[in-house]
């Protein structure tokens, strides 16, 4: 523990620190904009410059590990000179767009410009200017304003793995762009926004339509994975103009991917924002009590039995438990929230979570993915492998479809007779896991959407038991899941009671009532003899088919409770109000209760989560999570001879917001599938 | 004056048998394996005895900078590197030796390797360099076949040499970037710490040397540290590579003792000032970086690092540039402005929005466009930008400026009222 002095003051701190990191402990502030605590040191905007006696010039105090007796100026003639200097010349090629610069009012340069900049330029020569250039439909670049402080070469490089961006030609007339002219090919790259410290990467979807001084900020969760990204809504109005991470060192660190960021505007199209009732074979606009009078007469003198209810995958804890309440009530137990018909075992929880958690990676020493694509499933979770593999010393593989994860991932093959090899020790992975000290293995839905998953969840958790991927506090078995409502629906017991209905047998019209709340995955092909009752935000499948619409709330437009893959549960806030006569969900299910004459025991949303509190802890505890016990589950079975492929075919486009979104049509159109832009396209 | 026995470098202007035999005729490979036999604390001790310091320009001692690679060899091999990137406007020395004379170097990299247990040696050279590349890539396969170097050598030392060209850029020859170019990466100098003694090539200890310091250590070590440490100052010891250019009348590249004043070296080897002594109007002692002198400081000027220093100049790689009178200096110091503008590697602030800026007011200065004040504004960059850098291309390009605002202010102030004058008159 070296002590130094700064400004006088002696200070301890801990071995390996920098002197930046130092006088942040000791509560002085030092200007800087290359510098990042996720991003290797660069040491070259100079901003952060301070003296150390005894040391012939300024040091940068970003780079300079903190030493035994070290003696620090932060505020001496000296360094607030050092600092003028380095900001004016930061600002002789820096255009005076500000007024334009969607930046300002949340500019780093503009801010340390105030506080440590001269007060007046003295430059009259001309200014450097970068043409303009195009890095896709995420990032508009205005290079002219780029400081070169290399933040986004960093993250591309590091955190995301793609290595997009760099630096080209030398001195002044650096650039900093794609090496060839494209789109940033990452799914983070939302997050380059953020870090560049002035406006010269700013956020496409957004540019022009807002000052931050203007934003209301709510803070939520992110819907559009099973990560629970922590994000903050910023809205103006009854608008959500755009949605930004928060920081949460143990679920997005302070990422957030593209999808969750940029497909906000799906919110705003296609919304179901009033009642409709099927007349005639047509959908046709009624009002609240005209949808539910038609509810009413259709459940009346209904069998229990014949009723479902399938809960979608971005619908709040509230509103499903709501929905299963109702169901019970009328005695059916044909509730399921698993569209995609995922086999692993609701009773077990430790058989459906990810039981490492996600700062639990970081521990890890070998990693063998089964079946998921964990870049498109979970680009959150596919940054932090990454990082723990450039940390060193880990070793992963991946069985499924081959594609790039971004980091040093081993393919083994596509089948899951490997698994099986594996498991029996003939294959050479076997030992990988044998000789780590904390294995983990991912289990994507790729893998449980299958007709042999429950073998295949078999023989997973053999390779868990004999590799020891399971010992003391260690849980190295993982399901990544997709939907953000699939935990908590699994968590309070979302799922067909004893002998009833599941998904596929819905599917199949058995059901006479059909009850979806935001349920648009699953094949609607044969419902048209079943009365579909669609609740939810966005005309989709699930609206298509229905006989009553009842228009619900987006995420962004209730408070919700969220439980991601770990089985940690996260509130989301109310940002804007639901569009036009649309309500909060549970509420919906209430009104409906009391018209159908089996009034919920509840009158408000805190009566609501008491009530769920009492069906699990994981409801009781919010940002906790509950560890799962370890217990048989899996079948044995045969294995499939074909392919695992993960269920996600494209990144942009996998629910009914993101379907909608224009920014994600292009994304689609740029990322997933360039070849099909013709010379003549645009 | 230097006597021909006290010379190191016997072939350097390439008049004798450039042949690995001729070289070896000349003393060339002669004990090695009796030098190393001494084992590397002595070879050490003896380069730290001799004050050698580094010919690159820094001035380090050369025997320290040896000592500070780790005593024991880790997990990670050692290397050594050999920085034949000699870009520094004016400088020119290290090109005759590779061209000439470049059996000394391979040898001195030879005992430098065998003293930092580096069984590698990687020689940058820069990309312009093509016939010098071929005729030392030569050489070292002459050494190769004789079996001097390589694995099983007759010096019981495995050790290798490559010879890896450059691309150009003048920042490469800062240490740490041409470690970053070597690595295959774009060439930016590194943050230090770590330097590379700890960590340098591919993360691995690294000591970089430059040619002329590597190729004199062979004859240091076969005459004796004394004898080396007995020429030139204290402090300022050994012959050395002095490479004369601009107005003398027969520019050229000369060995001499450390410590010969400036007058006796042009008036011995270069026949003196174009037009006499009188006629002197600046030098510039240590190749582009450092600061220009006036007439009266060459008077008096010696020619070694503390010599130089007194004058506030430099040393530097003794790349001696003169200019005659009615040279337009600020149109030199413009040019130079310009080169550091053009090899700013663009990583850090100061270095790159700096020399610009340097280079566009400079321009203006040369034809007087400008005020009086600009001048005092023109220092005040140039303080901007010295000291507060990576690497000293921030300091190269920031001296040369001052250097020419300390003595020869009145100039800039005299075109600056001139074109006023004319600006005037036409109005």
């Amino acid at each position: 523990m070296p002590k130094l002095t700064i400004n006088g003051n002696e200070i301890e701190v801990d071995n390996g620190l920098t002197v930046l990191q130092a006088c942040e402990i000791a509560g002085i502030e030092i200007p800087r904009f290359c510098y990042h605590e996720r991003l290797s040191i660069a040491g070259n905007c100079r901003m952060c410059l301070v003296e150390m006696e005894r040391a012939p010039k300024l040091i940068a105090s970003c780079a300079m590990p903190v030493g035994e007796g070290m003696v620090i100026h932060t505020d001496n003639e000296k360094v607030r000179k050092a600092r003028e200097n380095v900001m004016e010349l930061l600002l002789i090629n820096h255009p005076l767009d500000c007024p334009i610069c969607d930046q300002g009012g949340e500019c780093d340069l503009q801010d340390q410009a105030m506080a440590y900049g001269g007060d007046k330029g003295r430059y009259s020569e001309e200014k450097r200017a970068v043409k303009e250039k195009d890095f896709g439909p995420i990032i508009r670049p205005f290079m002219t304003r780029c400081i070169h402080c290399t933040r986004c070469v960093r993250f591309t490089e590091e955190v995301a793995g793609t290595s997009d961006l760099c630096g080209t030609f030398r001195g002044d007339h650096t650039e900093i762009g794609t090496y060839v002219e494209g789109a940033v090919k990452t799914e983070l790259a939302g997050n380059l926004v953020d870090l560049c410290p002035v406006g010269a990467l700013t956020s496409k979807p957004y540019s022009y339509t807002a000052r931050p001084w203007e934003l209301k900020k709510t803070e939520s969760v992110d819907v559009f994975d099973a990560v629970g990204t922590n994000i903050r809504v910023d809205s103006r109005g009854n608008e959500v103009m755009r949605v930004l991470p928060r920081l949460n060192e143990e679920v997005n660190e302070e990422w957030l991917a593209d999808k969750g960021r940029y497909a906000i505007d799906g919110l705003k199209t296609q919304r179901l924002d009033r009642p409709y009732v099927r007349k005639d074979g047509k959908l046709t606009a009624a009002s609240w009590d005209e949808a539910f009078a038609a509810i009413a007469k259709k459940l009346d003198g209904l069998d229990g039995s014949k009723f479902a209810a399938v809960a979608g995958d971005m619908v709040d804890a509230e509103s499903m438990f709501a929905l299963k309440l109702l169901a019970e009530s009328l005695g059916s137990g044909n509730t399921d929230c698993r569209q995609d018909g995922a086999k692993y075992d609701p009773a077990i929880r430790a058989s459906y979570l990810f039981n490492t958690t996600i700062e639990g990676i970081d521990e890890a020493d070998a990693c063998l993915i089964i079946g998921s694509n964990t870049r498109w499933e979970a680009p959150i979770i596919n940054a932090r492998l990454r990082k723990r593999y450039t940390k060193g010393g880990f070793k992963a593989a991946l069985v499924g479809e081959a594609v790039d994860l971004t980091f040093g991932c081993e393919h083994l093959g596509e089948t899951a007779d490997i698994l099986a090899a594996i498991a029996g020790g003939t294959h050479p992975f076997a030992d990988v896991l044998k000789s780590a000290e904390k294995p983990m293995l991912i289990l994507g839905q790729g893998a449980l959407t299958r007709a042999d998953s429950p073998a295949i969840l078999e023989i997973a958790k053999q390779i868990a038991d004999k590799y020891g991927l399971v010992s003391g506090e260690w849980n190295g078995f993982n399901v990544l899941h997709t939907a953000a409502a699939r935990v908590g629906g699994l968590e309070m017991g979302f799922v067909p009671a004893k002998g009833g209905l599941d998904v596929a047998a819905v599917e199949n019209g058995e059901a006479e009532v059909v009850y979806l709340l935001g349920a648009d995955e699953l094949n609607t092909s044969k419902l048209d003899k079943s009365f579909v009752i669609y609740q939810g935000h966005t005309g989709d499948a699930g609206a298509q088919c229905a006989d009553v619409i009842l228009p619900g709330a987006a995420y962004t437009e209730k408070d919700g409770m969220y439980v991601n893959t770990e089985g940690r549960m996260q509130y989301g806030f109310k940002a804007v109000f639901a569009p036009g006569e649309a309500k909060e969900d549970w509420t919906i299910l209430r009104a409906l209760s009391g018209v159908i004459g089996k009034t919920l025991p509840f009158d408000s949303i805190e009566q609501l989560r008491a009530k769920l509190a009492e069906v699990s802890p994981t409801f009781a505890n919010p940002e906790e999570i509950q560890p799962a016990k370890w217990e048989d589950f899996g079948t044995k079975g045969d294995l499939e001879a074909t392919a695992l492929t993960s269920p996600i075919r494209n990144y942009y486009m996998t629910d009914p917001v993101s379907r909608v979104s224009k920014t994600m049509a292009e994304c689609t159109e740029v990322l997933v599938n360039p070849q099909q832009r013709t010379g003549t396209n645009g | 004056m230097l006597s021909d026995k006290d010379r190191i470098f016997t072939n350097i202007y390439g008049l004798k048998d450039k042949s690995l035999k001729g070289a070896q005729s000349r003393g060339c490979w002669d004990g090695t394996k009796g030098i190393l036999e001494k084992g590397r604390d002595w070879i050490i001790d003896e380069m730290k005895a001799s004050g050698l310091r580094g010919r690159g320009g820094a001035g380090f001692s050369t025997g320290i900078k040896w000592s500070f690679m780790p005593k024991e060899l880790g997990d990670r091999p050692h290397y050594l590197v050999i920085n034949a990137d000699e870009g520094e406007p004016g400088t020119c020395k290290d090109r005759e030796i590779m061209r000439n004379d470049p059996y000394t170097l391979i040898e001195g990299a030879l005992i430098a390797s065998f003293a930092m247990q580096a069984h590698a040696c990687y020689l940058y050279i820069r990309g312009e360099f093509v016939r010098e590349a071929e005729a030392l890539q030569a050489a070292v396969d002459a050494c190769y076949e004789a079996k001097l170097i390589g694995p099983n050598n007759i010096h019981g030392w495995d050790f290798d040499f490559y010879v890896h060209r450059g691309a150009g850029a003048y920042v490469c020859g800062e240490e740490t970037a041409l470690i970053e170019s070597l690595e295959g990466k774009k060439g930016q100098p590194r943050l230090k710490p770590p330097f590379p003694a700890g960590s340098g090539l591919y993360g691995c200890p690294t000591t970089v040397n430059n040619v002329e310091s590597i190729a004199v250590a062979p004859e240091i070590l076969r005459r004796g540290a004394s004898w080396f440490a007995g020429i030139g100052r204290e402090n300022n010891s050994g012959t050395k590579l002095y490479g004369i250019s601009g107005h003398v009348e027969r520019p050229c590249v000369v060995e001499d003792a450390m410590g010969i004043t400036l007058r006796e070296l042009l008036e011995k080897h270069c026949g003196g000032v174009i037009g006499g002594w009188d006629n002197l109007m600046a030098v510039i002692p240590g190749g582009s970086s450092v600061p220009v002198m006036n007439k009266e400081q060459c008077d008096t000027a010696i020619m070694d690092f503390d010599g130089l220093r007194e004058h506030g100049s430099g040393l530097g790689t003794a790349a001696v540039i003169v200019m005659k009178k009615n040279t337009d200096i600020i149109k030199a110091i413009s040019r130079l402005s310009d080169f550091y503008t053009h090899e700013s590697c663009g990583q850090c602030t100061p270095c790159r929005e700096g020399t610009g800026w340097l280079s566009r007011m400079m321009k203006r200065m040369v034809v007087g466009n400008a005020t009086v004040e600009e001048i005092d504004l023109l220092e005040a960059v140039t303080r901007q930008i010295e000291g507060h850098t990576i690497c000293a291309l921030g300091d190269a390009a920031a001296w040369p400026v001052q250097g020419l605002i300390k003595h020869f202010r009145p100039e800039i102030e005299a075109r600056i009222a001139a074109y006023n004058a004319a600006k005037n008159s036409a109005a």
